[in-house]
């Protein structure tokens, strides 16, 4: 080595210089990009609330809070909500849930439609799922399975049968080769709406379209 | 000469050292997200953005950084653009970003982007480094997406998720699950070998011949 060995405080300022320009470049990528992001994330559930509702053109955003379900487009920490949709007169359509629960491989998050007044399910859409390609990702890609919960019952509770032998309201096929996966969204819509059964309203009671709500536009 | 040097410099990561098939690195996200020819795209083009933008970056300051730290101080800088490209992915393509899931903060692991920084930018001039990156990062791009291709067409009949076959084609599943890429990966490196070997014999060929006719 023909040069000195440079001093620790040479060396200290390096990678101080070093992390503090990385992470004002941090920052500045993640304020420039959240607007997108958060925007892109409100459309993405959004669009899921309108494919679980049909006919929904307005919806907003419930909490459960001290004993009834309140209109809240913020949420507090940890607070789980609900999604109502509102056809064109502003009448009362159903309720979107979402729920999540382990599957074949990681956590499935879920979003089912759900209408107290003829106690159905009217649509699932999978969220979020790593389930084996080919296989386990048919709880989305399969249309007949996806199909299978519009006006599903759910009196007293969905039941995952063989393909082929559903026969009652409840019942629904499995999809052969990932029976697992087929029987984790059913059971996660199950356990889903057995928390929030208690919680909602009577059917009529609904909390009404807010004003403010209009397209149901806000995040 | 100075042309071809830089040519040379560029080619090199795209054939002769191409870092998948001749040096063998970045073999975790070249299995993990090849089932698919648009998520090998997009991880290739993130890898790209990293390893130019981080080229650049070690070979401007080399002579700043001291031999002591710089490991610290490229692990930093890739972070760095790993992390603008995490969140870019995120804002435009929310649907790949999903998809490439942990992948994409796990560039930073990649040792093909550390090895190039250790190897080569830190010792040539900024114009030699951005050059060699960006052969490395072609050669790492297309080694992706041809695994990604095969995978995709054999495993789902589609490229680009157009189908290809129509209703009636069986798709291959393994393919595009984890022990597909293995099977891939090792045809790929197979004829890579086979085509070295060839090309090595005949060279010597050429050589024998040569000597003969003298």
């Amino acid at each position: 080595m023909n040069a000195a060995a440079p001093s620790s405080l040479r060396l200290v300022l390096t990678l101080a210089i070093a992390g503090l320009v990385s992470g004002v470049a941090i920052i500045g990528i993640y304020e420039s990009t959240l607007p997108t992001i958060t925007a892109n994330k409100a459309r993405e559930l959004r669009e899921a609330v309108f494919k679980v509702l049909p006919g929904v053109s307005a919806m907003q955003q419930f909490a459960y809070r001290g004993g009834e379900l309140v209109v809240a487009w913020e949420l507090a920490k940890d607070e789980k909500a609900v999604y109502g949709g509102y056809d064109d007169e502003g009448g009362f359509v159903g309720y979107a849930i979402p729920g999540a629960g382990p599957g074949f491989q990681d956590t499935i998050g879920l979003l089912y439609g759900y209408t107290p007044e003829k106690n159905l399910v009217l649509g699932m859409e999978i969220l979020e799922s790593r389930e084996t390609p080919g296989l386990g990702d048919k709880i989305y890609k399969d249309a007949d399975f996806v199909g299978g919960f519009g006006a599903l019952s759910i009196e007293p509770e969905i039941v995952a049968v063989k393909k082929g032998t559903s026969s009652r309201p409840n019942e629904i096929d499995a999809i052969t080769g990932a029976t697992i996966s087929s029987k984790a969204v059913v059971r996660i819509i199950n356990e889903t709406h057995a928390e929030w059964l208690q919680k909602l309203p009577p059917p009529g009671a609904e909390p009404p379209l807010a004003e403010s709500a209009g397209s149901g536009a806000q995040p | 000469m100075k042309k071809n040097e830089s040519y040379d410099e560029f080619i090199k990561g795209i054939w002769r050292d191409n870092p998948v098939f001749v040096q063998v690195l970045g073999m975790c996200p070249m299995l993990a997200v090849t089932n698919s020819a648009i998520n090998a795209i997009a991880m290739g083009m993130a890898t790209f953005f990293v390893l130019v933008g981080s080229s650049f970056l070690v070979s401007s300051f080399r002579a700043w950084i001291p031999k002591q730290v710089r490991i610290s101080c490229f692990i930093i800088i890739i972070a760095t653009f790993v992390t603008v490209a995490d969140y870019t992915l995120l804002a435009l393509v929310p649907k790949v970003h999903k998809e490439l899931g942990a992948f994409i903060p796990l560039i930073v692991a990649n040792c093909m982007i550390l090895g190039r920084q250790e190897a080569f930018s830190s010792r040539y001039p900024v114009r030699l480094a951005v050059l060699d990156a960006m052969g490395m990062a072609s050669g790492f791009l297309l080694a992706l997406f041809s695994l990604g291709a095969i995978r995709e067409i054999l495993g789902d009949g589609a490229l680009f998720g157009i189908s290809l076959f129509g209703e009636n084609f069986e798709p291959w599943v393994i393919m595009i699950l984890p022990p597909g890429g293995f099977l891939t990966l090792g045809i790929i490196l197979l004829f890579f070998n086979w085509f070295r070997l060839k090309k090595d014999e005949f060279l010597a060929d050429v050589a024998e011949a040569e000597r003969g006719g003298n």
